[in-house]
């Protein structure tokens, strides 16, 4: 197996405020990251709005650069001055599949813009054969080629924009919630594709989502985050079959079931998610959590233990 | 959604693609004030491309045998000079169909002027810095603080008065709307998602301004185009008027209306058809442009 991603200790923060007279803020939207993605392997980033998803996959794909960390990708450390190259490794599928398409380009545009910017020698022909070829991948019918974005239904176009972000043969795909804007039965028919896609082209996933059961489809592993900080980190199975920290029983626990009388009581969160700004010292989770202890609010605790690691003193 | 209604077809159907202008016409017909305007937009611009066919005397012959002929309706016109003389003997009708060139070239002229120059400082503002963002836009800001007529004038004055200079100060005066409206488009395109793909593809900045995000823009531009056509063509005129703008004997309507002041209560139809002629151009512009704005911005649209 191959490693595509290597991310230790990845964090963002922002400055944010800081008028005239006020101090500015510092938000950390991302701390202590760190991961390691192998080649046709997703891992799996979950966590309710708010948790750092979006910022991890902005660091991932080389839009931002990490406040501190480590990013290597194909055996590259990343660093502002070879984004460039390592771009063409990368490449990001958005939520909204309105948005993230140019409505004033043709789909043959759409899909020959990366190769037309990263690939200056190829010909306009070899390109648009490219394209062509690839939306065969993805499923689209030759005739979209000459068509606008605002013909398609969102399952399509969410199609589009998988075959634009597979133009440049990347390692691996950023796809920060791919589904969470379609119908139902349209997410199962671009998740199958996306598996497809993985298995015959050997990619790496980071599969950002706040739908478990999306997650459990398709993960092999998964990140729980929590503010920022990762707090669980372990494979599909063991994280959803023995969660250890307490958030992610909470959040496991509010998956809808389909039994009529599930055995388990849905465990509910008091209070609301803690502003960013200030981030309660200890545990981060300890405000909300039901099991707090006096430790709890006076340290913090990084990630530890077995079967799996998880950011608790007292872990199931 | 599309998969269905086209696979359905099994007859060779070759893709057609509907074309952009065919449903921008379907959208611009529904106005029908928008489609008049357009009509009368149209004949003027015929006129103005062939006044000198169509016109039937030299705007600037006089004939002093015929100085204030009334219209041919009244006591003492004549049909050769339709819609009377002046008071140097000129046709009327000839200098209006002349004038009509220097409004159409005037109004063409300031607004690729105004519209290239404001679309630039508009795309670098959206896109740059903080700072330098604020120095255009606080220079604009003093621009439209000044009563427009004023600074148009003030230039002029400066520049010394004639048609060109004329022009060049309506698109100075004009150009911060501009920016503006590209400015305010680009940022709310800026936060949206395909401008990151086409980061995340390897943009370089000029190719995210003008191929990414400008097309995106321009419905508003065009818009703001068409309706500071008019403006300019209004502008020209009150600066021919005040004698700022295109010199005598230039059959501009502006400065015809100015020559003929002083005969506003012996001879009406000196002044009164130059200015209808701005005023119908300039009405008809306007409806027009509001046609347009229906038809292109897509908060309107009804798919």
């Amino acid at each position: 197996m191959n490693t595509v991603v290597t991310a230790s200790h990845l964090a963002r923060h922002y400055e944010v405020g800081g008028g005239m007279f006020r101090k500015p803020g510092t938000v950390r939207a991302l701390s202590e990251a760190s991961f390691t993605i192998e080649a046709g392997k997703t891992l799996a980033v979950v966590g309710e709005s708010g948790c750092g998803k979006s910022t991890l996959a902005r660091l991932v794909t080389l839009i931002e650069e990490p406040t501190a960390g480590d990013l290597t990708i194909d055996g590259i450390t990343a660093t502002p001055d070879n984004w460039d190259k390592l771009r063409q490794s990368v490449q990001i599928v958005f939520q909204d599949p309105y948005g993230s398409l140019n409505l004033r380009h043709r789909v043959g545009a759409i899909l020959e813009e990366p190769l037309k910017i990263n690939r200056p020698k190829m010909s306009a022909k070899e390109r648009q054969e490219k394209a062509r070829e690839m939306m065969a991948l993805v499923g689209l019918r030759p005739e979209h080629y000459d068509r606008f974005p605002h013909m398609f239904s969102g399952g399509q176009r969410q199609r589009i924009a998988v075959a634009r972000a597979l133009m440049l043969e990347p390692k691996l795909l950023v796809l920060d919630e791919p589904v969470s804007a379609l119908d139902l039965s349209i997410q199962s028919q671009v998740l199958n594709l996306l598996l497809d896609l993985q298995e015959r082209l050997d990619l790496a996933y980071l599969f950002i989502s706040h739908d478990l059961s999306v997650v459990r489809h398709v993960a092999d592993d998964v990140v729980v985050m929590y503010l920022g900080r990762p707090v669980e980190f372990g494979t599909k199975d063991s994280v959803f079959g023995h969660p250890r920290h307490p958030y992610t029983k909470a959040l496991l626990s509010a998956t809808p079931s389909t039994e009529p009388n599930p055995e388990k009581k849905r465990i509910k969160l008091e209070g609301e998610l803690p502003s960013p700004l200030a981030i309660p010292e200890g545990c981060p989770f300890a405000p909300r959590c039901w099991k707090a202890q006096d430790k709890c609010r006076a340290e913090r605790p990084e990630l530890m233990g077995e079967p799996h690691p998880a950011a608790c003193w007292f872990p199931e | 959604m599309a998969d269905v209604s086209s696979s359905g077809n099994t007859t060779p159907n070759t893709p057609v693609r509907p074309g952009r202008l065919k449903e921008f016409w379907r959208y611009f017909r529904e106005n029908r004030g928008a489609v008049i305007g357009m009509y009368v937009f149209v004949f003027f611009l015929f006129v103005a491309i062939f006044a000198p066919l169509i016109a039937p005397f030299d705007p600037t012959a006089q004939n002093r045998g015929a100085t204030l002929v009334p219209p041919f309706w009244q006591d003492g016109g004549s049909l050769s000079y339709i819609l009377g003389t002046d008071p140097l003997g000129r046709d009327i009708l000839s200098r209006l169909i002349h004038g009509a060139r220097y409004s159409f070239f005037v109004g063409a002229m300031v607004v690729v002027i105004a519209a290239s120059v404001g679309i630039l400082l508009g795309l670098v503002a959206g896109f740059a810095p903080r700072w330098l963002d604020t120095i255009i836009m606080r220079v604009m800001d003093i621009i439209l603080s000044i009563p427009s007529l004023l600074l148009a004038l003030v230039l002029v004055a400066i520049l010394g008065p004639s048609l060109i200079n004329a022009m060049i100060a309506i698109a100075v005066v004009l150009q911060p709307h501009y920016v503006r409206l590209t400015r305010a488009a680009v940022m709310t395109e800026l936060s949206k998602d395909y401008v990151v793909s086409a980061r995340v593809a390897g943009a370089k900045l000029p190719r995210l301004m003008f191929v990414t995000v400008l097309p995106n823009c321009l419905a508003p531009i065009i818009v703001q185009a068409a309706l500071s056509f008019s403006n300019a063509i209004l502008d020209v005129a009150a600066l021919g008027f005040l004698g700022m703008g295109a010199q005598p004997p230039t059959p501009e309507w502006g400065t015809m209306l100015a020559e003929a002041r002083e005969f506003i209560l012996r001879a009406w139809w000196v002044v009164t058809f130059p200015g209808l002629a701005i005023l119908i151009t300039v009405l008809s512009i306007n409806l027009m442009g509001d046609g347009l704005r229906d038809a292109l911005d897509p908060k309107l649209k009804r798919s």
